[in-house]
């Protein structure tokens, strides 16, 4: 069974002229132990997609249709009290910027202390025991002594692994990374993506990861969803999309990316923009930009569709059979 | 062929001393930091420079230096012949400033949200004295939007009603507004998605080509720096540690820590291949390690790097700063 399954997602805001639809009909599933990396540019509805899974949409946001059920129990109706319970003991959390998901007034030990102490039935002892072990796995020199440190005093790396050691104090089964690495510098980035891959991989989470950055989402994950203008373009195994990619707005994306193996003289470009909320084009989202577009492709929007390995959600691949 | 651009020995220092209470009372000296300390390069006319290092390495402050936002500590900058600070300062100011213009990071930022856009793009046609009347004016920021790819019509619109591709494009309009020769780029595209950033970086492409400009280009992302650069410098904490030529210094990476950058990027083809393990931070710049400033995180350094700093010298068609492939420990 899935760990997590996402059914037919609709997340709307609602505005003075009309009800804007940030996500429309997103499905896809979480297996145990599994990294799932989405990819998109801004707007294209990643973020938003974790935070309806974490219950942390922000108001005036709902989800507006769809189901997410977490081990077979439905979570996206549960209220403010029962969400508290879920999220931190079963759907860990991590956000871009280290220095704001740490309170600068407490000491690292007396967050994780906490953290623990809320979900778990252990004494403050144990639980400090507890936190040392998690600082320690995290890659963290001296866990002893930095329990008692401030988040001040640590570098944006450090931070970032108490962050992840945070994540894991309740041993959740799912984490959702939201751009995890963005904020620190490419060596540093290195060793926070090797890192998770290996601590969640030890604590047996599943994750998904949230990035823009094909790279980090080549070297990490499993399977990979990319997203458009609030739905799945195409989702599959990350080898085969990105070498074989089967939306042809996957495929510019990767065209895109400056590669360190070739020269070329010019970077493919994909024309144009992403459409506004208010201004999403009827069929496929994505037709106004899209070189093979077809007349069906104007008028009727597409499912996800087998295309080989993965799915996508383009006509070019109506009636192929898997 | 003089290069258009000549930097020697340039540096920066900023005092981020306590208060002068504090340090009387409590007995501490000033605290300076040394954003940049001795950077020499040059940039022939029409070719692109590219400086990428981490955060805090001083690669913005040196594009600060060159557009004259900063004075600098040490050292000179020679433009087209004549030394740029020197002229920054003097009457003549105007006239240099509007030969180098710069491009900013952050396009939400650098474009006033109050202004149209033919009024952002026209400001320093009217500052510089290029173009006074209103028509002749109205003509050629009609030009220089659309030779950034966008309409005439968008002089009349403001910021926000742009993507963050189309602002990035509004900045090069501008930059171009005053016809300079140089142009200083700071992280021009890290702001933008990939698909974005292909438009913005094929346009400035386009731009060098047909006007002949020259680029000073700084990027953390080593990738986009090969895409756009002729050289590369590599910079850590303040220092140039390696100056190559763009197909040397990929092939060919010989300073420890350029080694370190090219493995530390995630890359797209042959995944599953662990890649080499990345050791350490950058040190806290108030408190520069001896030596040379990679010491802690090399895993070739030994006595000498620990005690005695590397200059940036001429070794095998490039310059480089390091004692072990000087010493020949390393290949």
């Amino acid at each position: 069974m899935s760990l997590l399954q996402v059914k037919n997602l609709i997340v709307e805001f609602p505005s003075r002229h009309g009800t804007l639809r940030a996500l429309d009909d997103v499905s896809f599933e979480i297996a145990p132990g599994e990294i799932l990396g989405v990819v998109g540019e801004s707007g294209a509805g990643k973020s938003l997609t974790g935070a309806a899974i974490i219950g942390l949409l922000e108001p005036p946001g709902r989800i507006g249709g769809g189901q997410i059920m977490l081990e077979g129990e439905r979570i996206d109706h549960l209220d403010a009290q029962a969400m508290r319970h879920i999220r931190g003991r079963r759907i860990g959390a991590i956000f871009q910027d280290p220095l704001t998901s740490l309170n600068p007034l407490y000491t690292v030990g007396r967050q994780l202390v906490e953290t623990i102490r809320a979900h778990l039935p252990v004494s403050e002892q144990q639980a400090r025991q507890r936190a040392i072990t998690l600082l320690r796995d995290t890659g963290i020199p001296a866990p002893e002594q930095r329990l008692d440190h401030y988040p001040h005093q640590f570098s944006g790396g450090m931070r970032q692994r108490v962050v992840i050691a945070l994540a894991l104090a309740a041993e959740p089964k799912l984490i959702v990374a939201d751009e995890p690495t963005t904020a620190l510098d490419v060596s540093i980035q290195a060793q926070i993506i090797a890192l998770l891959k290996n601590v969640c991989h030890q604590h047996g989470a599943a994750v998904m990861l949230i990035t823009h950055d094909m790279g980090v989402i080549a070297e990490t994950c499993d399977r990979v969803a990319v997203m458009y203008a609030g739905r799945l373009a195409e989702i599959g195994p990350v080898h085969e999309v990105i070498n074989h990619p089967a939306h042809p707005y996957t495929e510019g994306l990767m065209a895109a990316i400056p590669d360190m193996t070739q020269d070329r003289e010019y970077l493919n470009q994909i024309d144009g923009a992403m459409p506004r909320l208010n201004a999403i084009p009827t069929g496929c989202a994505f037709n106004p930009r899209c070189p093979k577009v077809l007349g069906k492709c104007r008028v009727e929007r597409p499912d996800l569709m087998h295309a080989g390995a993965s799915r996508a959600a383009c006509w070019l691949h109506e009636g192929k059979a898997s | 062929m003089t290069p258009l651009v000549k930097v020697d020995d340039l540096a920066m220092t900023f005092d981020v001393s306590q208060p002068w209470l504090n340090r009387v009372l409590e007995r501490r000296p000033r605290t300076l930091l040394r954003a940049v300390d001795g950077v020499s390069f040059e940039i022939e006319r029409g070719k692109t420079l590219a400086l990428v290092g981490e955060s805090g390495c001083g690669k913005s402050t040196v594009a600060r230096l060159l557009v004259g936002l900063y004075q600098p500590a040490r050292g000179s900058f020679i433009f087209d012949g004549s030394d740029a600070h020197a002229s920054f300062r003097s009457p003549q100011g105007l006239k240099l400033r509007s030969r180098i213009q710069m491009i900013f990071q952050d396009p939400y930022a650098s474009l006033n949200p109050r202004w149209k856009v033919g009024d952002i793009v026209g400001e320093p046609l009217i500052e510089h004295g290029v173009q006074a009347d209103a028509a002749g004016l109205g003509e050629r920021v009609a030009q220089l939007l659309e030779s950034v790819g966008l309409s005439r019509a968008d002089a009349s619109k403001y910021p926000h009603q742009f993507s963050g591709g189309q602002r990035q494009r509004i900045s090069i309009a501008r930059a171009l507004a005053t016809n300079p020769e140089f142009l200083v780029c700071d992280e021009p595209t890290s702001a933008l998605d990939v698909s974005v950033q292909a438009q913005v970086l094929n346009i400035m492409k386009d731009l060098q080509r047909k006007m002949g400009l020259t680029y000073l280009f700084i990027s953390h992302n080593l990738a986009v720096v090969r895409h756009v650069s002729d050289q590369v410098g590599v910079m850590y904490l303040g220092r140039l540690v390696e100056l190559a030529d763009k197909h040397s210094l990929f092939a060919n990476p010989r300073h420890p820590y350029t080694r370190m950058l090219l493995d530390a990027i995630p890359k797209m083809r042959d995944t599953g291949q662990a890649r080499t393990r990345v050791q350490g931070e950058v040190p806290n710049p108030l408190d520069p390690p001896a030596g040379c400033a990679f010491n802690p995180r090399c895993p070739h350094a030994n006595e000498r790097c620990m005690r005695e700093r590397p200059v940036l010298k001429e070794f095998q068609g490039i310059r480089l700063a390091c004692h072990a492939v000087d010493e020949g420990r390393i290949a």
